[in-house]
C-alpha cells in the first residue's frame, strides 16, 4: 500500500512531521516498509559531456561521440546535431529511458552499422522549449561540476509504502490509514466531503444478481455517465497515480484507480456502448471463455462470479474486467460498477485462474459493504469534473443487506489480556475514534462495528485494537517465573542430543540437509518404503521426501570430494519418511565415512577405511547411550545399499526381531554409478525410535561395585572352524561356559591359508581366567581348558589346532 | 687408630675421582671383601686391649659407614650418568607433529537450538515436537487459518497430494495444537523443529527451523509475554540490557499479535545486538486466539496465554555472524568446520551457554 503524506493530509488534519508521522504507522501495526522518492523516467537523463567526436563512417550528417556520463567508461553515441563538438557539455539519455516529447522509448541499436548507446537530446525533446535543431547546450560554469549527476531534478514527494496485513483491507485506502493515525493522536480525520452530484433520469442499463446458489456478488450498484469526453488525466491525477509507481492510463480508468487508492473502494468503467442490453451478474459455466484486460484469454470452471450481458462474459466480477466492454479515448458512455464480492468466491476464483490484482487482493480481503454510493459519488464526480458528461441515478441492486455486527465487550478484559489497565473512558474515545459506535453499560461496552472492519469479529478483537492504538510499549515487562513444573527433555529426546554429540565425539561433522532429495538418488537407498512426491518441488532435483539418510549425505560428500577433500566424515540426524501421512517419520542418526585412516601421517601407517570403522562407531555410540556390549548382537543382514559382504545389522538383544541400526560399506554399484571418488566408503544408521527405553535410570543402574583380587589367568587357543561359523558365536559360547570364571574373551588372530583346509579358518582366542573365591591352581586351569576345548567342538564343530 | 684413619683417607680420596663402576666394585671389594681392609680390621679387634677396644671398634664402625655410603653414592651417581647419556641418544624432534587428531562438530543450527532449550528450561519450559508432514487440519485450520484465508498466502507450501489435505508443515505452530490436543492446561512448552516454504533465495531456504513457544495458564498476560521474550533474547545473546519493541502485526492464531524487534548497529559490518537505533524483526508473537482454543477443547474464559515463533537459523546467524542461510544446508566441509561447535561444548545453565 502506498501513498505520500500530501495525499494523506487530503484526510488527515495534523501539525505531526513527517518523520513522527512514519513512526507512529508503525507503532500503531501498520508497518512502514519504506519511505522514499519513488524513481522517475527522468532519472535517466544526466548531464554529459562529449569528450570527442568522429564522422560516421557510412553517413555524412552523422557523428560518433566518446560521451563522458560520469562513469568509468565513456559511452559511443551516434548523433546529427550540427552543434556537437568536443567539450560541449550537454543531455544524455541512455537506453531505457522515455523521451518526453514523443514517449519514445530508447534501445542500444545500431545506426548505420555504428552502435549508439542511448541518445543526445535537443531541448525540444526534453520540452523545454522549441529548439530542434541542435542538442541542449549547458552553461559550463554551471554544469561543469555537474557531470553524470541527473538533469531533471526528482521533485516527486516522498512514497510511503507500508506493509498491510490480511487483516487491515480498511487500510488499502489512504483513509483508512488516515483514521488509524488520527485514533493514535496523529491530528483529526478530517469528515469525509459532501459530495454533492445531479442525478439525471434513472440507470436506463438493467443489472439483475442471479440467485445462484454460490453466487459470488451480493451487492451492484452503478450508474450511467453519458456523453463523457475519455483524455488523458490532468497532472494532479496522472501525479498521483504515478507518485504510487502505476501508469496513468485514461481519465476514466485514473479515476477508478484513485477511488481505489484513496477510500479502497474498487470500481470498473465499462463502455456502455459495448454492453448487449442488459447486466447478468451470474455464475460461469465450465468453459466458457472471455479475453480480460491483460490481453489473456481465460476458460472458466463452473461457479465463478462474472458480469455478463446477453452476449457473454464481460469481466470476472472484482477481479478483472474484459477487453469486450473495456474504456478507450473514444469512448462516449460509460455504466460504472461498484459492487460487493464475497472474498472466499474471489479467492477461489483467482486461485483457479491464477489472476493477482489491485481489484482482487482488496476484495478476496473484505471491502466495506457499505461504501457502493460513496465510491460511485466519488468517481462520478472526479469524471464529470474532468470528462464532461451527466449522471444517472444510482442503481443498487442487492440479494444480501449488510448491518454492521454487534459486540458486547467487558471492559475488564482489556486488562486480563494486556496486562495494564487504562481508563474506560480512553478505551471508549479510542474505539470511537476508529469508527465504533459505543454505548456503556455498567462494565460492558456495547460496540457496533464499523462495516469497513471485517476482522472484528469478538471481544478479543477489540482489545487488540485498544493496545495497538494506545501502545505496545504500555505493556509491563514481566520477569519470568523460574519454576519447573516438568522435565524439560523427554527421555527420546535426551537420547537424540546424547547420540547427536556422542557420533560428533568420533569426528564427525553434523550436517543438516534437506528433508527432500532427489528422487533418482533416493531410489537406491528407498528399500520397501514408499516413494513420497512433493506436488510442487522447488526444483525437479528436490522431488520426493527422502526414505533414507544416505542419499543426501552421499550427494554432498561426493561434492565435498570434488573440491579436493579425501578424508570426510559427516553424519546427520534427522527424520526420514514412510509415508506421507502425519506421524509416519522416523528419527535416524546417520554417518558416514570416506578415504583413509592416518593418511599421510609420518609415523603411522595409513589404510583405507573399512566395515569395522563403521562397526565400531556404531558399537561405541551405543554403549556410550547405555546398552551393554554384552547382549548388543550383529547378524549378516543388511539393506541393499551395503556391500552385501561387509555389512550387518545390530540388535539390542540376540532374541530381537528388529534391528536398531546398520553399518557397512557402500554397495561398490551404487559408489560407481553415483561416481564417488574415493579409497572407501562406509557408513552406519541408528533408529532412535527402536532403541528401546533403558529400564533403569542410571542412578539405578550402578549394581554393588565386586570385584576379585585372586591372580587372573590367561590361556590361549586356536580353533579351526568352518569358514561361515561366526566370531560372535564362538565367544558367546566360550563366555557362556562359566561366567563366575571366564572374565573375559578376545580374538586376537584370523587366519586362512597355508596348513588350514580351504573351507576351514583358524581363529586365535584368548580367555582371561579368575575366580572371585581363590587363585587358582594348575588343576583348577587345566579343568577349565578342557571344558572351553570340549564345549567349543562340541558346539561349533570346531578342532583345536594344535 | 692412625691406620684406618689412613685407610679411611685413602679410599675417600680415590672414591672422589671420577670412576667406571668397575673400579668402584674393585674399591668396595678391597675394602669389606673376605680379605678386605676393613674386613680384616674388624678381624683384629679381638687382639686389641679391653679399654682400646670399645674406642676402636666405634670408630670403625663409624669410618665403615661413612666409606659405604660413598660408595653407594658413587655407584648411584655412575648409573645415572649413564642413563643420562643414554637418553641423550634417545632424544627424539619433539616438533614432529602428533598423531592424527580426529575432531568432529556439531551444526549451529543444533547448537543453538541446545541454547535456546537451556535458557527456556530454566524458566520452567520443556520441549515438545511433532510431525514434519502435517495435514492441512493441524496445520491450517485448527491454527484460525481457514480454507481460502489470504494467510495462507503467505506461506508457500509444499504438498504432498493433489488434494492439498497433505504438506510439509510452513511452522511449528501444529505442534501447539498437538500439544493442547493430548494433555491439560497448563501449557508450557517450546517446540523447536525443521520447517518449510517453497520459497528459495539468499534470505530463504526451502527449509529452515523454528522454535515456537506456547505458555497458556490462568492469568498468562502480555505482560508475561514480554518478560518472558525479553528474558529469552538477553540470555540467548549474552548481553545485559537489550532494547526491544514489540510492534501490532497479524497472525490468525494470536489476537493481538506483534512483531518484535530488537535494537542493533553495525560495528565494522558486524551486527552488534543490543545497541544502536536501528530495529531488526526477529520473531512473532501474540496472545493465542480464542478461537485456537477452542479448537483444541480449551475454554478461552478459563485459560489464557501466548505463543511465539521463532527463526532459529536466523538467531543462529546473528549470534554467531553467518551471512548466508543457504550455507547452513549445503555441507560444506569448510564451512562445518569453521561455523561448528565442539561437540564437549554442551549449552547448559551452571557452564553457560558458550564460552
Amino acid at each position: 500500500m502506498k501513498f505520500t503524506i500530501g495525499w494523506l493530509k487530503e484526510h488527515l488534519d495534523t501539525k505531526f512531521k513527517d518523520y513522527e508521522i512514519i513512526d507512529k504507522l508503525t507503532d500503531v501495526g501498520l508497518e512502514v516498509e519504506s519511505y522514499e522518492k519513488a524513481s522517475s523516467d527522468l532519472d535517466n537523463f544526466k548531464v554529459a559531456k562529449i569528450i570527442n567526436t568522429e564522422q560516421h563512417p557510412n553517413a555524412d550528417k552523422l557523428k560518433v561521440c566518446d560521451v563522458d556520463i560520469g562513469e568509468q567508461n565513456t559511452v559511443k553515441v551516434v548523433c546529427g546535431a550540427p552543434n556537437a563538438k568536443n567539450d560541449l557539455l550537454t543531455v544524455y539519455a541512455g537506453p531505457g529511458s522515455v523521451i518526453p516529447k514523443n514517449n519514445m522509448k530508447l534501445t542500444v541499436s545500431k545506426i548505420r552499422g555504428v552502435t549508439s548507446y542511448g541518445m543526445l537530446c535537443s531541448e525540444s525533446e526534453l520540452n523545454l522549449s522549441n529548439e530542434s535543431h541542435g542538442i541542449t547546450e549547458l552553461k559550463s560554469n554551471k554544469y561543469s561540476d555537474k557531470v553524470g549527476k541527473n538533469f531533471f531534478k526528482n521533485n516527486s514527494e516522498k512514497v510511503v509504502d507500508l506493509s498491510i496485513t490480511p487483516n487491515r483491507p480498511d487500510c488499502l485506502g489512504v483513509r483508512g490509514v488516515a483514521r488509524d493515525l488520527a485514533a493514535a493522536g496523529v491530528g483529526k480525520l478530517k469528515n469525509s466531503s459532501n459530495i454533492k452530484i445531479k442525478n439525471n433520469g434513472s440507470q436506463k442499463i438493467q443489472v439483475s444478481i442471479t440467485k445462484d446458489k454460490n453466487q459470488g456478488c451480493t451487492i451492484f450498484g452503478s450508474c450511467f455517465i453519458k456523453d463523457v469526453t475519455n483524455k488523458e488525466s490532468p497532472k494532479w491525477l496522472k501525479d498521483k497515480i504515478i507518485s504510487l509507481g502505476q501508469k496513468p492510463i485514461s481519465a476514466i480508468v485514473d479515476i477508478t484507480n484513485y477511488v481505489m487508492l484513496d477510500l479502497n473502494r474498487p470500481l470498473h468503467a465499462y463502455d456502455a456502448d459495448k454492453i448487449d442490453k442488459e447486466i447478468i451478474v451470474r455464475t460461469s459455466n465450465k468453459d466458457e471463455t472471455f479475453e480480460a484486460l491483460d490481453n489473456k484469454e481465460y476458460k472458466l470452471d463452473n461457479d465463478m462470479c462474472v458480469i455478463s450481458d446477453q452476449s457473454g462474459v464481460l469481466g470476472l466480477g472484482g477481479i478483472i474486467g474484459g477487453t469486450r466492454s473495456g474504456t478507450n479515448l473514444n469512448t462516449k458512455n460509460i455504466l460504472l460498477e461498484s459492487a460487493y464480492f464475497l472474498p472466499r468466491s474471489i479467492r477461489k476464483t483467482s486461485k483457479l485462474l491464477n489472476i493477482d490484482t489491485d481489484a482482487k487482493f482488496r476484495f478476496e480481503r473484505g471491502i466495506d459493504p457499505q461504501s457502493i454510493e460513496i465510491g460511485l459519488k466519488k468517481a462520478a464526480q472526479l469524471i464529470t469534473k474532468i470528462c464532461g458528461g451527466s449522471v444517472s441515478k444510482f442503481d443498487v441492486q442487492s440479494i444480501r443487506k449488510y448491518k454492521k455486527n454487534n459486540i458486547k465487550f467487558k471492559i475488564a478484559l482489556f486488562e486480563k489480556i494486556a496486562g495494564f489497565k487504562i481508563k474506560d473512558k480512553e478505551i471508549i474515545k479510542i474505539l470511537i475514534d476508529l469508527g465504533f459506535e459505543v454505548s456503556k453499560k455498567k462494565s460492558e461496552l456495547e460496540l457496533k462495528i464499523p462495516t469497513w472492519r471485517p476482522d472484528i469479529i469478538q471481544p478479543i478483537d477489540v482489545v487488540e485494537e485498544i493496545v495497538r492504538i494506545k501502545g505496545f510499549n504500555n505493556i509491563k515487562t514481566l520477569e519470568p517465573e523460574k519454576k519447573r513444573i516438568k522435565d524439560t527433555l523427554n527421555k527420546q529426546q535426551k537420547l537424540f542430543h546424547f547420540l547427536q554429540r556422542s557420533v560428533a565425539s568420533k569426528g564427525y561433522f553434523e550436517t543438516v540437509t534437506w528433508s527432500f532429495t532427489d528422487s533418482k538418488l533416493n531410489s537406491f537407498f528407498k528399500e520397501n518404503y514408499r516413494e513420497i512426491k512433493i506436488v510442487n518441488p522447488i526444483s525437479s532435483d528436490l522431488d520426493v521426501l527422502r526414505n533414507s539418510i544416505f542419499p543426501n549425505l552421499i550427494f554432498y560428500l561426493k561434492k565435498n570430494l570434488d573440491r579436493g577433500f579425501k578424508d570426510i566424515a559427516f553424519f546427520e540426524i534427522g527424520p526420514i519418511f514412510k509415508d506421507n501421512k502425519p506421524g509416519e517419520q522416523l528419527t535416524i542418526i546417520g554417518g558416514i565415512k570416506s578415504g583413509k585412516i592416518s593418511r599421510l601421517n609420518w609415523n603411522e601407517e595409513n589404510r583405507s577405511i573399512d566395515v569395522f570403522d563403521a562397526k565400531k562407531d556404531i558399537i561405541q555410540t551405543l554403549i556410550e547411550a547405555g546398552y551393554s556390549r554384552q547382549s548388543l548382537f550383529v547378524r549378516e543382514k543388511s539393506p541393499s545399499y551395503y556391500h552385501p559382504g561387509k555389512s550387518g545389522s545390530v540388535y539390542l538383544d540376540k532374541d530381537d526381531i528388529d534391528p536398531v541400526g546398520y553399518f557397512g560399506e557402500i554397495h561398490p554399484n551404487i559408489i560407481k554409478k553415483l561416481d564417488v571418488k574415493t579409497e572407501a566408503l562406509v557408513g552406519f544408521e541408528i533408529y532412535l525410535d527402536y532403541l528401546k527405553d533403558k529400564k533403569l535410570k542410571i542412578k539405578e543402574s550402578k549394581s554393588k561395585f565386586q570385584i576379585s583380587d585372586y591372580q587372573k589367568s590367561d590361556r590361549d587357543f586356536a580353533f579351526v572352524v568352518d569358514k561361515k561359523f561366526k566370531a560372535q558365536d564362538l565367544i558367546e559360547i566360550i563366555s557362556s561356559i562359566d561366567q563366575s570364571l571366564i572374565k573375559s574373551v578376545k580374538i586376537f588372530d584370523v587366519y586362512e591359508g597355508e596348513n588350514i583346509p580351504k573351507d576351514k579358518k583358524s581363529i586365535a582366542i584368548n580367555v582371561t581366567i579368575q575366580s572371585s573365591e581363590k587363585t587358582l591352581d594348575e588343576k583348577d586351569l587345566e579343568k577349565i581348558n578342557k571344558l572351553i576345548i570340549s564345549t567349543v567342538e562340541i558346539k561349533s564343530g570346531a578342532k583345536i589346532r594344535s | 687408630m692412625s691406620d684406618i684413619k689412613k685407610i679411611k683417607d685413602e679410599f675417600l680420596n680415590k672414591l672422589s675421582t671420577d670412576l667406571k663402576i668397575e673400579s668402584v666394585n674393585q674399591i668396595k671389594s678391597e675394602l669389606f671383601g673376605k680379605n678386605g681392609k676393613i674386613s680384616n680390621s674388624f678381624k683384629n679387634l679381638g687382639s686389641l686391649p679391653a679399654e682400646e677396644r670399645k674406642k676402636f671398634a666405634s670408630d670403625l664402625n663409624f669410618i665403615k659407614d661413612e666409606l659405604q655410603e660413598k660408595i653407594n653414592k658413587k655407584i648411584q651417581e655412575i648409573e645415572i650418568k649413564e642413563i643420562n647419556s643414554k637418553l641423550e641418544n634417545e632424544k627424539v624432534d619433539i616438533t614432529l607433529p602428533e598423531r592424527n587428531i580426529v575432531q568432529g562438530k556439531i551444526h549451529p543450527v543444533s547448537q543453538v537450538i541446545d541454547e535456546i532449550s537451556s535458557i527456556f528450561s530454566e524458566i520452567g519450559f520443556s520441549v515438545e515436537e511433532g510431525p514434519d508432514v502435517e495435514n492441512e487440519h493441524y496445520n491450517f485450520t485448527a491454527l484460525n487459518t481457514p480454507d481460502n484465508h489470504p494467510a495462507r498466502d503467505m506461506h508457500d507450501t509444499f504438498y504432498l497430494d493433489d488434494k492439498k489435505q497433505l504438506l510439509l508443515r510452513t511452522h511449528t505452530s501444529p505442534v501447539q495444537v498437538r500439544t493442547m490436543l493430548k494433555g491439560k492446561p497448563p501449557f508450557k512448552i517450546i517446540a523447536p523443529g525443521r520447517t518449510y516454504r517453497s520459497d528459495s533465495d539468499q534470505t530463504h531456504a526451502p527449509m529452515f527451523h523454528q522454535v515456537e513457544g506456547l505458555h497458556i495458564d490462568k492469568n498468562i498476560n502480555m505482560g508475561h509475554l514480554k518478560g518472558c521474550l525479553n528474558y529469552f533474547i538477553k540470555s540467548f545473546f549474552e548481553v545485559d540490557k537489550i532494547k526491544m519493541r514489540l510492534r501490532p502485526s497479524h497472525f490468525p492464531f494470536t489476537e493481538p499479535s506483534a512483531e518484535v524487534d530488537i535494537g542493533y548497529e553495525l560495528k565494522d559490518g558486524k551486527i552488534v545486538i543490543g545497541e544502536g537505533d536501528k530495529w531488526l524483526e526477529i520473531l512473532g508473537c501474540g496472545m493465542v486466539h480464542p478461537n485456537v482454543l477452542k479448537n483444541v477443547k480449551i475454554n478461552p474464559d478459563k485459560y489464557q496465554g501466548y505463543a511465539f515463533g521463532i527463526g532459529i537459523d536466523r538467531l543462529a546467524m546473528l549470534k554467531y555472524g553467518i551471512n548466508d542461510l543457504r550455507a547452513f544446508f549445503e555441507t560444506d566441509y569448510r564451512w562445518l568446520n569453521h561455523f561448528g561447535f565442539d561437540p564437549l561444548d554442551v549449552p547448559s545453565n551452571y557452564r553457560g551457554l558458550s564460552r
